[in-house]
């Protein structure tokens, strides 16, 4: 594996970023145009839904700025009435639709990021406990896995939704749609984690200087925080930056079935909902324009995780 | 020996008129990012009808190239890049696939190092020799059942009609290789390539299989080229025997001369790194360093570095085939015009 | 073979009952069934006496096998948003979701398969690469954005295909189909490809990778030398290979395809029961979203134990180990 290069590589020390950048990663990086391109409209989509204030041209959740006598601007219009410049034209609501993009893409990664975090918590501290403990709570740990496993986890998002839904007064569904989101897009994702962990953790337990660490008394918190999570840590984040692709895809599949985030608070999966509405009166732009970002998000999200994977964990394919 | 063709011919590899198989500075190379690798160079030998001629070499020299490159089935990027090849009197080095395929098993048939992944899992025995019978030969589906059980019974498997139907899995090692002879042989070709065909079995079935592939062999007068890097199974079981080294043929001859009296400096290192043949030493000799990449073959003799007797002309003149005796070898020492003076001959043997 | 048949049962009937005590708990702890059903307005008294009525007074296990005997017969109560029977609902609108999962399973298996082949044995070609390439962003695309696609392209601009609905419909009696109109045909080409797309490329690229894993193989070397021909090599030896890991997948995904439903009926708005299950979770109706897990559940279990029967018989290695010897 890759640490028998790092081993041949380094002559006596360089500095920390000379290092990464004679990586194999950067290396691998380089000769690959299409991660490149992957790259860039990643960087380039992150960092306008990072400052999607400073750069849209108006904030489309704020009814005050929309103008609904600029409604249906076709795109690269500037209004006759307001003056406005409309990049990617307006909806209904004389709405932007850049601006919107810009605000929805910036809920999608929220949702996504946050959706991967919660599951790479949870799968994380489930599966160690399983991997640590063994014994009842592993076997429990494991069966749920296995029985969560036997549905695809869009499925099991759309349960944990409604079910969740359940539980609250229907006049908070709203407000809290986007905690709900995370909350089911994670809680639906957290077995890969928890396997991988799990697997890796029974692998790290058995090798000696465990062993030691656990004659000479170290409590478990000590080993299990010291050693063996740190060792555990490279599958969970392959799995991550892959899982991170699919959290979006799923936000944006449930609000575009119109259980994610509602209308007044669009991701890009609710702006192409709304948009869809709109394909036969001839206003393509409302649809198409989140429908091409959402496209080109998860497509560059996808390839670095497929391209981070390889790089990273040859064995994990 | 006895009952061997060969020495003494008129053709310049001292085998008598049609060979079964000729092959002529057959050169194969591997295109790779880094330039060309040249696998096998100027390779040339030939087999008479009947003969067993053992291919030896150690790994990476290009003995198991060699028998691909002949039936084709080399990797590709590999191919042959020059020379020919011609089975009795046909050229086939240049055919297509497409007209290469009718050859395999009918003309040529082959055997695998490993009789555990040689036959396909998911077919019975029986199955596989049927279709196999039945591209060759015109017969229906119960006449080949018939030579398949009769194959089966001739390579020794007892009660051929219970095993016809069994999957590869319930054989043994050693009688799935007796399947594969059988496969090979289904259609009675005239050359057999048996490329390892001994090295995955047990010590103790190892003679066995090697008895029973000199003997049907024998009875059918099929010509054998058997490829292997152990000098044991050449001297019980070939009539003759090639050395290669980096991918070059360096030593061929008559199977007795060539352990008795090895005129290769590379095949004398070899043979005194046997065990049994040469009694006297006290230790194994070994020779120093190892066989070169494909990537760096030294120029002149590919054997240079490491030779004993290497002069400035072993290092920039590569030597072609020197008759020596009954055999004949790739080294200077034997050139009639210009012999390179040999340095003492045991010299080397107690360098280590 | 019956002790391996034996140990499947009952791991498909412990995820059932797994599942049934999720749809339980779901009945019982989500909102409460009897304010569900009578309304704010009813009176103490009414709403005791249909706990009653509904068993709801039981002790808790007694409940939950009243719950898993009703649910064997398909009985799972009444929708709280339709007030209708929710078997009647499932029934009515699963011949549309099959229908359309049936379809879309054999063009994604079909295709699937035909495409890893061509794939593998011409690797390197122009079409191949395009194929390639072409399954990595069907691959990363979502169900829902393929299927919006496809209606801008092919129904608005270009006007081939109808954009929604399911054409008409011919009823039967105990089953409703499309497939017998041309309106019902042209209307399920769009759907169908929606959702066997990204089963189409798995399974694509799946037999690709395993198909030229297994042409490297010594056995097919050896079929080679054996001078079988290259139609023989390739689509008896090399393709009966490859499809044994393939066909567990192939068998998981097609249960994916009836999950994946919910998606495209939503798109096409298909009369489905994945559009149905929709509606559920929007409005919170536990019974239909009981139900309709139970059922995802049995069609899951019940595709697992075809798949591993159906392996058995193929591979036999398998058959060899666990069955008579």
């Amino acid at each position: 594996m890759s640490e028998s290069h790092h081993a041949v590589t380094p002559p006596p020390r360089p500095g920390k970023l000379r290092s990464f950048l004679d990586s194999d990663i950067v290396y691998s990086w380089k000769r690959q145009p299409v991660v490149i391109l992957a790259t860039l409209v990643t960087l380039v989509m992150f960092l306008g839904a990072l400052f999607a204030p400073w750069i849209a041209p108006q904030n489309p959740f704020d009814p005050r700025q929309l103008d609904l006598i600029d409604a249906f601007t076709p795109p690269l219009t500037t209004s006759d009435f307001t003056g406005n410049f409309y990049l990617l034209g307006s909806d209904s609501q004389g709405r932007d639709v850049f601006s919107a993009i810009l605000y929805g893409s910036r809920i999608s990664l929220l949702v996504g990021f946050a959706a991967v975090l919660f599951a790479l918590v949870l799968g994380t501290a489930l599966g160690l406990m399983a991997g640590f403990r063994g014994g009842w709570r592993d076997a429990l740990i494991m069966r749920i896995a296995d029985v969560q496993l036997t549905f695809p986890s869009i499925l099991m998002a759309l349960l944990i939704f409604g079910v969740i839904r359940g539980f609250l007064p229907r006049s908070m569904h709203a407000e809290v749609a986007i905690i709900v989101l995370i909350v089911a897009i994670g809680l639906s994702d957290w077995v890969q984690y928890a396997r991988a962990v799990r697997g890796a953790t029974l692998v790290e337990k058995g090798k000696e200087y465990v062993q030691a660490a656990r004659v000479i008394g170290l409590p478990a918190r000590n080993i299990l925080f010291q050693h063996i999570l740190p060792n555990v840590m490279r599958p969970v984040l392959v799995i991550g930056t892959i899982g991170l692709a699919l959290a979006i895809i799923a936000e944006a599949t449930l609000s575009f079935l119109g259980v994610g985030m509602p209308a007044t608070q669009p991701s890009l999966g609710t702006l192409i909902r709304v948009g869809q509405d709109y394909m036969f009166s001839g206003e393509w732009w409302i649809l198409l324009f989140p429908g091409l970002a959402l496209l080109m998000l998860a497509l560059s999200v996808n390839l670095l995780g497929d391209w981070l994977r390889d790089v990273l964990n040859p064995k994990l394919r | 020996m006895s009952s061997t063709p060969s020495s003494d011919s008129p053709r310049d590899d001292g085998t008598p008129a049609v060979p079964v198989l000729s092959v002529r500075e057959l050169r194969v190379e591997f295109p790779t990012r880094h330039g060309t690798l040249v696998a096998l160079d100027k390779v040339s030998f030939d087999i008479a009808p009947g003969e067993i001629l053992g291919v030896v070499g150690e790994s990476g020299a290009g003995k198991s190239m060699t028998g691909n490159a002949v039936i084709q089935l080399l990797e590709p990027p590999g191919h042959i890049a020059a020379g020919e090849v011609h089975l009795g009197a046909q050229r086939i080095d240049n055919l297509d696939e497409d007209a290469f395929v009718p050859l395999r098993g009918r003309h040529i048939g082959m055997i695998f190092q490993d009789p555990l992944t040689s036959l396909n899992p998911l077919f019975s025995v029986g199955e596989q020799l049927i279709e196999t019978i039945r591209t060759h030969l015109p017969m229906n589906h119960k006449q080949a059942r018939e030579r398949a059980l009769e194959l089966l019974r001739e390579v020794g498997i007892p009660a051929p009609e219970n095993r016809l139907d069994a999957y590869p899995h319930q054989f043994s090692g050693g009688m799935r290789q007796r399947v594969v002879i059988a496969l090979a042989l289904a259609a009675e070709p005239e050359l057999v390539i048996a490329d390892e065909p001994t090295t995955a079995l047990d010590v103790s079935v190892q003679a066995q299989i090697l008895a029973l592939l000199k003997r049907l062999c024998a009875e059918r007068g099929t010509a054998v080229m058997l490829v292997t890097h152990d000098m044991g199974v050449i001297a019980e079981t070939a009539d003759r025997v090639a050395v290669m080294y980096a991918g070059r043929l360096i030593e061929i001859g008559p199977v007795n001369a060539v352990i008795r009296e090895p005129q290769h400096p590379y095949t004398r290192g070899l043979m005194a790194s046997i065990p049994g043949i040469e009694t006297s030493r006290e230790r194994l000799y070994q020779i120093e360093g190892a066989m070169p990449r494909l990537a760096a073959i030294p120029a002149g003799c590919a054997f240079n570095p490491r030779c004993p007797h290497a002069v400035e002309r072993c290092r920039s003149e590569r030597p072609e085939l020197l008759p020596t005796g009954t055999s004949r070898a790739a080294c200077w020492l034997h050139d009639p015009d210009n012999p390179v003076t040999p340095v003492i001959e045991e010299a080397h043997a107690d360098g280590h | 073979m019956l002790a391996f048949l034996i140990q499947r049962v009952l791991q498909a009937v412990f995820v059932m009952v797994v599942v049934a005590l999720i749809a339980f708990s779901l009945f019982h702890y989500v909102g409460d069934p009897v304010l569900n059903m009578v309304g704010q307005e009813a009176t103490e008294a009414d709403r005791a006496a249909l706990r009653a009525r509904l068993g709801l007074d039981q002790p808790l296990p007694i409940q939950f096998f009243q719950f898993i005997a009703n649910a064997a017969q398909f009985e799972f109560g009444i929708s709280y948003r339709s007030a209708r029977p929710v078997t009647d609902l499932i029934v009515e609108r699963l011949p549309a979701t099959l229908e359309l999962a049936i379809i879309s399973a054999i063009f994604a298996v079909v295709m699937g398969i035909v495409l890893g082949i061509y794939t593998a044995l011409n690797r390197g070609n122009w079409l191949s690469n395009f194929i390639m390439t072409a399954s990595l962003i069907g691959v990363s695309l979502p169900t829902f954005l393929i299927g919006v696609l496809l209606i801008y392209v092919f129904a608005v601009e270009l006007g081939w295909l109808p954009a929604f609905g399911r054409g008409e419909v011919i009823d039967l009696g105990w089953w409703n189909t499309g497939l017998l109109t041309r309106s019902g045909l042209a209307s399920l080409i769009l759907p169908a490809i929606t959702l066997g797309l990204f089963q189409l490329t798995l399974i694509m690229r799946l037999v690709r990778a395993e198909m030229l894993e297994v042409l490297r193989a010594d056995y097919i070397k050896f079929a080679r030398a054996r001078g079988l021909s290259k139609r023989v090599v390739n689509l008896r030896h090399a393709l009966k290979n490859t499809l044994i890991p393939v066909i567990t997948i192939i068998g998981l995904q097609l249960g994916t395809i009836i999950a994946f439903a919910i998606i495209t009926e939503t798109v096409f708005q298909w009369p489905g029961v994945g559009a149905l299950f929709i509606t559920a979770v929007r409005f919170v109706d536990i019974p239909v979203m009981a139900a309709y897990l139970m059922m995802i559940a049995l069609v899951f279990v019940v595709i697992n134990l075809i798949v591993d029967l159906l392996y058995y018989a193929v591979d036999p290695r398998l058959r060899v180990q666990g069955g008579a010897k």
